[in-house]
């Protein structure tokens, strides 16, 4: 338990409040200042240039340093034992929840590249994939202590090339095992369908409900936990999460968005720049690469401009990293938005906090540095926006869960330990050999008089 | 029922052979041996009285009964019969794979034909990798040679299940000795066997998160499937007749659940499915339980530990340096079983594949070493088990009125040179097969091979 114990350490020297001193504070919402956070019961209590210090107060000195609200990343895939339920074109009943992973050491990383909320999506194998599930990257807790508390339920879809590929001829598994759809147009069939399926659902519980009322025996129909997130989707209760690339298809989910109902949250969008004006006027929001294009035919028409175009036009834009290694500096990825459409430094920034918050629709709880909410913090020891700056501390919900001074001087104790048992374990395999030689001596022995 | 005829004549041999009297006698006394009682203090010098398969006293200084045949046991010691907490042996082959199993199942045979492959399952609905239908008590092989074997080692009976499926049947109780498997049975549905298969890439369900999703919607699927046929039982005319279903018909008859957990992770994963759906969960695996005690006795939710520590694969590679957690998982393992006993968890062994009792035995001395009481050690051999598949009121333990499944020993049973004397399962002695014609194990190895 000792490399738990090291990591975990920091998170219990929790008092009743925390000051952090001294340091220039990028609000994101409300400017940038120099002066003090106050934290109190896991809060942001105060936020400003001269605040006093309450008594008993733990007081963090920032000096020179940077701190920004914890990043957020929109579109992740670590922290979770499996990503895609590929075998079937509608797996709703599938969710990231079920298989959490607080133990992924990609978690600790990505904190300690400032990002204190990611969101879990499934993958995109299927038109309509399962579940997602947005974390806060408490490094330490169980499966129940990630979960973000307070946002919506969110569902994965995805459309083009991924959920398509399973339909075509040359997919290796055998033509017995197609699936469909193979085509674009398939996808969206696939989805109306799957939608039209759970308004039918819904109407088989609003029978029963209706002959239960007027006295009538009635059985009600069974669960179906494939379509229960669909009804879901279509009362506004969860988050859709499309991915998507090129502007046709993109147009097609608007419009299939607009006949069930619901806003989703564009993921890659790499083409959304031809169609912002669309995208702006549907109310849905945009989720995207700083400067990846190119993996696939449906990503040669990435440019990076992308986020700052579709942010003029209004947009909701994040900037995400769908990959464990570039989610520890999505503070450059939004810093690349500043060179390629030069976005100011708070737009920039808010495309890895405030806004992946609002499409999340859990910016009344994080996303920026306000009296209120959550003190999720990252200090930086210098610009954020700069590659040459590193992160010192993190804070989530006022507790320090990453701290680069403490892991530094605590990496010889864990390599003690590791040494430590490998001795350990050499040793029993040693003697356990020398065991198993010497009865297979004694049974030699013993064979001998027989012969 | 062919198999059982055949071996009439030989069992006749072997009981002519054991000794002059034409049968085994109904009555026998156990005079002056230590007699561990597990569910009473153990008397140093003490008798057991057995008659009819049953224990008729235990006591000190017993008066003979005169249909009795007395066996002086001075320097002996009695141990309550060991118990495999799960297991397959006497179940060749453990069971057929579900109606739609793909590639998972080494039982399954190959198609011969494209046309003959069954088709990918496509959802819950088509109820994939699943038979809970199907029975141990069914499939009981009393002449699998693994049952002299482990009778030899100790073990008088197992709590034995299919393993082939996600839902992979109904488990059984079965003595380890009798020419009929009807006579083996002591309890049965023990439960029901799930593990965490997942169906290949094209078939549902291919990831972990898709099993968990049709475990749960079975279960719900079971309980409506019941609520239905009340309902339709009451009211047949002007309702639709719910549909017959052996999953759920086998599900509904399946009085616990086995789920797999080795982490903490899964253990936690479990814990919290169990809750979910109400389960009366029983965990197996349990390597890494020693980090989660707190969850487990809160939940009241025992653990079968797996006598198969984890060791680094033979086949790892020697150059490459494992993490501290994984060394962890390996080296604390076997402090499992006392961690357990030390916060009050209940708790069981199980052999989990090893093939030979000394092997097994070994296993048991490491959780020793690790800190577990002998008696600990032996109550999780034999009362444990019996009261978490709930049948410690006919077994488990050394009290007049229980089945007289008794293990006798040279001494202490952690004592390297101690040697089973004989066993009594159901009320008959079995002798030890003289150790140069103890050739089982290698039909064992070699079973193991061909699979």
């Amino acid at each position: 338990m000792k490399l738990f114990g090291a990591l975990l350490c920091c998170s219990c020297c929790f008092a009743a409040s925390t000051v952090i001193q001294n340091a220039t504070v990028m609000t994101v919402t409300k400017g940038t200042y120099t002066g003090s956070i106050v934290i109190e019961n896991g809060k942001i209590a105060a936020a400003g240039p001269n605040l006093p210090v309450p008594a008993g107060a733990t007081v963090v000195d920032a000096k020179g340093k940077w701190v920004i609200p914890g990043i957020i990343d929109c579109h992740s895939h670590i922290a979770a034992e499996s990503i895609n339920e590929g075998s079937i074109s509608v797996a709703a009943m599938v969710g990231i929840e079920d298989v959490l992973n607080p133990e992924d050491i990609a978690i600790y990383r990505a904190l300690a590249g400032g990002v204190t909320s990611a969101n879990i999506l499934h993958g995109s194998a299927d038109s309509i994939g399962g579940k997602c599930e947005l974390i806060k990257l408490r490094w330490g807790k169980d499966a129940e202590g990630l979960k973000f508390q307070g946002g919506p339920p969110e569902i994965k879809f995805a459309l083009g090339e991924n959920p398509k590929r399973r339909g075509e001829s040359g997919f290796g598994t055998g033509p017995q095992n197609l699936r469909y759809p193979a085509t674009r147009m398939g996808v969206e069939d696939v989805i109306r369908e799957a939608f039209t399926e759970a308004k039918a659902y819904q109407a088989s519980w609003k029978e029963y409900e209706d002959k239960k009322a007027q006295g009538k025996v009635a059985i009600p129909p069974a669960r179906d936990l494939k379509l229960e997130p669909l009804v879901e989707v279509m009362e506004g209760k969860r988050i859709v999460n499309v991915h998507c690339y090129r502007q046709d298809e993109i147009l097609m989910i608007l419009r299939v968005a607009h006949d069930f109902n619901f806003k989703p949250i564009l993921q890659h969008v790499l083409e959304g720049y031809k169609v912002a004006d669309e995208i702006a006027a549907s109310g849905a929001t945009a989720s995207t690469f700083s400067d990846w294009w190119s993996y696939k035919v449906e990503a040669y028409d990435a440019i990076p401009w992308n986020a700052a175009l579709m942010a003029r036009k209004g947009i909701i834009v994040s900037l995400n990293s769908d990959d464990a290694e570039l989610m520890r500096h999505l503070n450059t990825e939004a810093a690349k938005a500043m060179k390629y459409g030069d976005l100011t430094r708070d737009e920039a920034l808010a495309m890895v906090t405030i806004n992946p918050a609002k499409q999340l629709h859990v910016d009344h709880l994080v996303g920026s540095i306000e009296p209120g909410k959550d003190a999720d913090l990252a200090i930086y020891d210098g610009d954020p926006l700069s590659t040459l700056s590193k992160v010192t501390q993190v804070y989530i919900d006022g507790d320090l869960y990453f701290d680069r001074d403490k892991d530094l001087a605590g990496r010889p104790e864990i390599e003690k330990e590791r040494k430590l048992l490998i001795t350990k374990a050499a040793d029993r395999a040693k003697q356990d050999a020398k065991n198993a030689k010497k009865d297979t001596d004694k049974d030699k022995d013993k064979e001998k008089p027989s012969r | 029922m062919l198999s059982t005829k055949l071996n009439l004549p030989l069992l006749a041999i072997l009981c002519a052979a054991r000794a002059a009297h034409a049968a085994p006698p109904d009555a026998y006394l156990l005079h002056n041996a230590r007699v561990v009682c597990v569910s009473s203090p153990t008397l140093e010098r003490g008798d057991v009285v057995i008659r009819k398969g049953m224990i008729e006293a235990v006591g000190v200084d017993l008066k003979a009964p005169a249909d009795a045949w007395v066996i002086d046991a001075t320097g002996l010691t009695v141990y309550p019969g060991f118990i495999d907490a799960l297991s397959t042996w006497a179940l060749p082959g453990a069971a057929p794979p579900g109606p739609t199993a793909r590639g998972t199942s080494a039982a399954q045979p190959a198609p011969t034909a494209p046309a003959n492959a069954p088709p990918p399952s496509k959802g819950p609905e088509d109820r994939p990798l699943s038979a809970t239908f199907y029975r141990a008590a069914d499939h009981i092989s009393p002449t699998d040679p693994v049952i002299a074997t482990m009778r030899d080692g100790g073990f008088t009976t197992a709590v034995v299940f299919p393993t082939n499926n996600i839902f992979a049947g109904q488990g059984a109780v079965i003595d380890l000795a009798g020419d009929r498997p009807g006579s083996m049975v002591v309890a049965a549905p023990a439960g029901q066997y799930l593990s965490m298969k997942t169906n290949g890439f094209s078939s549902f369900p291919g990831s972990l998160m898709g099993t968990i999703a049709y475990i749960r919607q079975l279960y719900l699927d079971a309980d409506h499937y019941k609520l239905a046929q009340s309902i339709y039982a009451s009211h047949p005319q002007g309702l639709q007749r719910p549909a017959y279903d052996e999953n759920l018909e086998g599900l509904n008859a399946s009085p616990r659940a086995l789920l797999p957990a080795h982490r903490a992770v899964e253990i936690d994963r479990m814990l919290h499915l169990a809750e979910q759906l109400k389960l009366k969960a029983v965990l197996y695996g349990g390597e890494e339980a020693w980090r989660w005690t707190g969850p487990l006795k809160q939940s009241g939710v025992p653990v079968l530990v797996s006598l198969k520590w984890p060791e680094r694969p033979k086949e790892a590679d020697p150059a490459l340096e494992d993490p501290l957690r994984i060394l962890e998982y390996r080296e604390k393992a076997p402090g499992t079983p006392a961690a357990l006993a030390k916060a009050g968890v209940r708790f069981a062994f199980f052999s989990d594949g090893l093939a030979k009792p000394a092997d097994i035995r070994k296993s048991l001395k490491r959780a020793l070493d690790a800190g577990l009481s002998k008696d600990d050690a032996i109550r999780a051999l034999t009362l444990s088990p019996a009261e978490i598949y709930g049948i410690a009121d006919r077994t488990g333990s050394i009290e007049p009125g229980k089945i007289a499944n008794l293990t006798v020993t040279s001494g202490d049973w952690f004592d390297d040179k101690t040697k089973v004397k004989f066993t009594f399962v159901d009320g008959q002695q079995y002798d030890p097969q003289p150790e140069d014609t103890k050739k089982p194990e290698d039909a064992v190895k070699t079973t193991e091979a061909t699979n």
